[in-house]
């Protein structure tokens, strides 16, 4: 086990206005772990991982973050030029909509490229060469590198994403309803494919999701939510079997078994 | 019991009551304070007729039940945990190295074969993947699952080949304690009679077993010792 948390957050609070995004939130991330966040819509899940990567500013709060070096940087007041650094090399944001993630005017071999482009590889040969591995690694067809997204399956272009945030090696992802829009045949090809690619990078991740089940073979702990704040926090199989908050009990009760 | 005998498991006073929120609120005691303890080399039944709390109490063991009050002291890396109080890491940790559970019903995950279902405790414990996934066959083999089983999901197998996949992920990973649900509940008597095998070498390794035995012949072929929960109970 490692000593130190890769990520600290305490007190993590986002205000709009009168609206509350989440309050008070507070957790550790160690590194190869993965955490779950569930709640239901407007639970404030997303809020969590929009400031965490700096997409909206918290109103309070600290985050520290333990960077390659061992030095530490609190990610919710670390200027921008700072910021946008460690996005390109330390974490990696999985979205919703694939379109989100990818460059659509480019071919798939150019947006696994770019993120090593943007770190200061040149080498085309070698370039192209992580590009088809990594395709390879999230199952897409070698033959396709030179096609756009556009012309892909909706699975394929999350494959594809996935694929674009993980060629840099980032130790932490976000990853927002990663199998959201997809069928469930498709969820299941993706959550396999995640599932080792955590493991074997041994990544840490953040992944917000309603769904239960992606949580069980996903993460090793998680956070329910409701209302902006954490309701229940613990081992993942333990909230989901023996839930102990009345909300908890409500989320965990309310999924139809297949 | 001799005194030069190690307890691996030791339960204190455990309590575990079930509060239904989304039902009025009605609670449910399932156990209070129940004692027990299992050393090396044993292998305990519990027994209770069904809804007494058996698996509860596997559960509890296992940290997938939170209990509410007692303790459940295991040991681990040469000291002892409480799995009543252990946080998640923790409780994990324990899990991939001291505690096994057998459950009752294989949790399958579509697209991940038998082998590597079977392999994975190995893998997590820092097993190379070729030696791992060789004992996963040679385990699988002992059970009596064909080969071509072997790569393919147990998604599509009967209830009997799902519970000795299952079987076979409990024991594969060598830890000190293990918990057994139901073990040979679904099996033929020879896929029954390797369990009874698998069971009496981890008892000769110096595991200690704690288990739920619905059978009686499988129970008299491996309890060293029966434990009714109403006894285990505080009076």
């Amino acid at each position: 086990m490692s000593e130190r948390p890769l990520l600290s957050v305490r007190g993590l609070t986002k205000r709009y206005g009168e609206r509350t995004g989440c309050v008070d939130v507070g957790f550790d991330l160690w590194p190869g772990e993965v955490l779950g966040v569930v709640g239901e819509s407007g639970s404030g899940k997303t809020t969590i991982l929009h400031c965490l990567s700096g997409r909206t500013a918290a109103t309070a709060g600290s985050a520290t973050f333990v960077q390659r070096d061992g030095t530490v940087v609190d990610l919710l007041r670390m200027p921008e030029a700072a910021r946008r650094r460690l996005a390109r090399t330390d974490w990696a944001m999985v979205q919703q909509n694939p379109r989100d993630g990818l460059r659509m005017s480019v071919t798939a071999g150019a947006n696994v490229g770019e993120p090593l482009m943007a770190l200061g590889a040149r080498h085309y040969g070698e370039i192209r060469g992580r590009a088809l591995d990594w395709l390879g690694q999230v199952e897409i067809p070698l033959d396709r590198i030179d096609d756009l997204p556009a012309t892909f399956s909706g699975g394929m272009q999350q494959r594809l994403q996935i694929a674009r945030s993980l060629v840099t090696r980032p130790r932490m992802v976000f990853m927002d309803e990663p199998t959201g829009g997809l069928d469930v045949s498709v969820q299941a090809r993706l959550l396999d494919l995640l599932r080792g690619l955590v493991a074997d990078l041994g990544l840490a991740a953040i992944v917000v999701t309603h769904d239960l089940a992606v949580t069980r073979l996903l993460a090793h702990r998680l956070l329910v939510m409701r209302g902006g704040e954490i309701v229940e926090s613990g081992l993942t199989d333990q909230i989901l079997d023996d839930p102990q908050h009345p909300y908890s009990q409500l989320l965990v009760s309310s999924v139809l078994p297949p | 019991m001799s005194e030069q005998t190690v307890p691996l498991l030791r339960v204190r006073d455990l309590a575990k009551t079930f509060t239904l929120h989304t039902q009025g609120g009605v609670t449910l005691p399932v156990l209070r304070r129940v004692s027990l303890r299992v050393d090396a080399g044993e292998c305990v039944a519990l027994a209770g007729p069904s809804g007494s709390g058996k698996s509860t109490l596997l559960r509890a063991v296992y940290g997938n039940y939170k209990a509410k009050g007692g303790q459940i002291l295991v040991r681990h890396r040469d000291r002892l945990v409480d799995m009543v109080s252990a946080g998640p890491r923790e409780v994990l940790d324990v899990r991939r190295v001291s505690v096994g559970h057998v459950s009752q019903f294989l949790r399958v995950i579509p697209r991940v074969p038998a082998e590597e279902v079977v392999a994975e405790p190995l893998l997590a414990l820092g097993v190379p993947r070729n030696q791992a996934l060789e004992r996963a066959r040679a385990l699988l083999a002992r059970l009596k699952i064909p080969p071509r089983l072997w790569p393919l999901s147990p998604v599509t197998f009967s209830g009997g080949e799902q519970q000795r996949v299952n079987v076979a992920r409990g024991f594969i990973g060598g830890h000190t304690i293990l918990l057994l649900d139901e073990p040979t509940a679904s099996l033929d008597a020879a896929s029954r009679g390797v369990v009874v095998q698998l069971i009496r070498e981890a008892r000769e390794r110096g595991a200690a077993l704690l288990g739920t035995f619905h059978d009686a012949d499988a129970r008299a072929m491996v309890a060293t010792r029966v434990v009714s929960l109403a006894e285990a109970e505080a009076a």
